[in-house]
């Protein structure tokens, strides 16, 4: 009943607090905003060129064709050893009367060329997708191993180029996530514990009139929490707001088909909740630190 | 009984000043003591060992049966919650009223509401601020203020009142207001009071115990006291 007297107290006292003392709590509240913001802005980044490597990593096939003569048993042993291959995601067959009806439809020359013909010169085939495309070469050289197979042909060239271009330009976007919330937690957890050093006498007053550690320390942990919050508010205003706006202003498509947004909901939501989460951690740590320094302990 | 002991006490500070030496004092319960010297003399020392601010380096300073000495730092709060302390700045919480100022320390205990309200509101009154309670300490005289600082330090009924210099930024007609309402509340509840002070006239005039520290030193005893027998020194 005391310790939640104490801690119902603690909450009270930490809003009172942070209203009295409008302006740090402002300013505290103000560089934690734009700090997550860049955060914000960074993550959303980051995610998207994650999610356009994976799309056109996803595109990237090994097209296996078969030779004329290919029996039923040597389908059945392709399709077990593609099944057993580590590198294989999924593979799916089409048959030359599949890829006939798909080039007519194409273009009309092709259309005429193959209406003239009589027998389909085309071959039965697999469309094989793979898990890591850095391995795509070994896994249609294994493919071509079988000799009934007549070819195993992958998109070498600007496919690959751009998956790697997006690969590095992921890392990078990591990298730059990971240090903004670095010198995002610190600026942060700093500007509370200013805020805090300027109440250092509330401190020493509390410990002399017989204020124990933990009573003391309380309402600052739960201002650090209020501060870091409020802080995290306005990012996510932004961060589910303008990134609506941006979707709908591109359609969800940069430049051309193959670069595809991510869709806003749930997305902005997770990211929305890691904002609100570190404010409100950074801020709890940054005056536990602060208030650490000024009590005996 | 006696509530201080001080036994063979020394302080020396880091830098190798030594502020109080060879100390031996007894207080009783229900006295009154004037803590007297000149600055530099040691007696801001000795009563910031009685709230455990400053630890002796040797000897004992035993308050209400706690031994100072050896009271870690995560437990002061436990010494001082039996005692209450005025200090010369006052020491109010800006941001808080009268009231809140005062419900502070009882509300840190985890008391209830219903029990702090009228021990709050009785010690306003002993000190004669309950008019004042909404105000901020900013908007209050500085012998008002030190009222609400005495009604902070005797709210929770302590046994010991330690006031350091608590008239010493105050003028006089108001310092003798002060010092009445400690008298007042030393003769009613039987709080013994601790008071280190610079005022020759309170002194003379109030004729309590009075003890004397030069240089570190108890210099002199006296139970009927004066500042006027030591004008000379």
């Amino acid at each position: 009943m005391k310790a939640i007297r104490i801690l119902g107290r603690a909450i009270r006292d930490s809003f009172k607090s942070v209203f009295r003392n409008f302006s740090l709590s402002t300013a505290a509240i103000v560089c934690s905003s734009i700090t997550l913001i860049l955060v914000s802005v960074a993550m959303i980044l980051s995610y998207n060129v994650e999610n356009i490597t994976k799309n056109l990593e996803h595109e990237l096939t090994i097209v296996v064709y078969l030779n004329k003569e290919t029996t039923e048993e040597q389908m059945n042993e392709l399709k077990s050893s593609l099944e057993n291959m580590e590198n294989v995601d999924s593979y799916e067959y089409k048959s030359k009367d599949e890829w006939r009806l798909e080039m007519k439809n194409s273009s009309e020359t092709l259309n005429s060329t193959l209406e003239y013909l009589e027998e389909n010169p085309l071959l039965d085939s697999f469309i094989v997708r793979v898990k890591d495309v850095e391995h795509l070469k070994e896994t249609s050289q294994e493919i071509l191993k079988n000799d009934f197979v007549s070819s195993a042909d992958y998109g070498e060239g600007m496919t690959e180029n751009l998956i790697s271009a997006f690969k590095v330009i992921e890392k990078v976007t990591i990298i730059v996530v990971i240090a903004l919330i670095l010198v995002t937690a610190f600026l942060i957890s700093n500007t509370i514990k200013l805020t805090i050093f300027s109440r250092r006498n509330e401190i020493e007053i509390m410990r002399l009139v017989g204020a124990s550690n933990i009573s003391i320390r309380l309402p600052f942990i739960f201002e650090g929490l209020i501060l870091g919050f409020l802080g995290g508010l306005i990012p996510v205003i932004f961060t589910i707001y303008g990134y609506v706006l941006l979707y709908d202003h591109f359609n969800g498509y940069v430049f051309s088909q193959l670069i595809e947004l991510v869709e806003p909901f749930n997305f902005t939501i997770y990211i929305s909740m890691i904002l609100l989460g570190m404010g409100c951690i950074i801020g709890m740590f940054g005056s536990y630190r602060a208030v650490r320094k000024y009590l005996k302990i | 009984m006696n509530l201080i002991e001080v036994v063979n006490c020394y302080k020396t500070y880091n830098n190798g000043v030594t502020a109080v030496a060879d100390l031996n004092l007894e207080i009783e319960k229900g006295e009154f003591v004037f803590v007297i010297g000149a600055s530099g003399s040691g007696k801001s020392t000795l009563i910031k060992m009685l709230y455990r601010e400053e630890r002796p380096s040797k000897g004992k300073v035993i308050v209400g049966g706690i031994n100072v000495a050896k009271l870690r730092n995560s437990k002061v709060y436990k010494l001082r919650r039996k005692l209450g302390i005025v200090f010369q700045d006052f020491k109010l919480l800006p941001k808080l009223t009268v009231y809140e100022n005062v419900a502070f320390a009882l509300e840190s205990l985890g008391m209830k509401e219903t029990e702090i309200r009228p021990k709050v509101l009785k010690a306003l009154d002993s000190v004669g601020l309950k008019e004042k309670i909404r105000s901020f300490p900013n908007q209050l005289s500085g012998g008002e203020q030190q009222r609400v600082c005495i009604a902070r330090a005797i709210v929770n009924d302590p046994k010991l009142l330690i006031c350091d210099e608590p008239t010493g930024n105050l003028d006089p007609k108001i310092s003798k207001e002060i010092v009445d309402i400690l008298d007042k509340i030393n003769k009613k509840s039987g709080t013994t009071i601790i008071m280190a002070t610079h005022d020759k006239e309170i002194v003379n005039k109030m004729k309590k115990r009075v003890i004397l520290l030069e240089n570190g030193v108890l210099a002199e005893d006296n139970m009927k006291g004066s500042y006027k027998a030591h004008e000379s020194n």
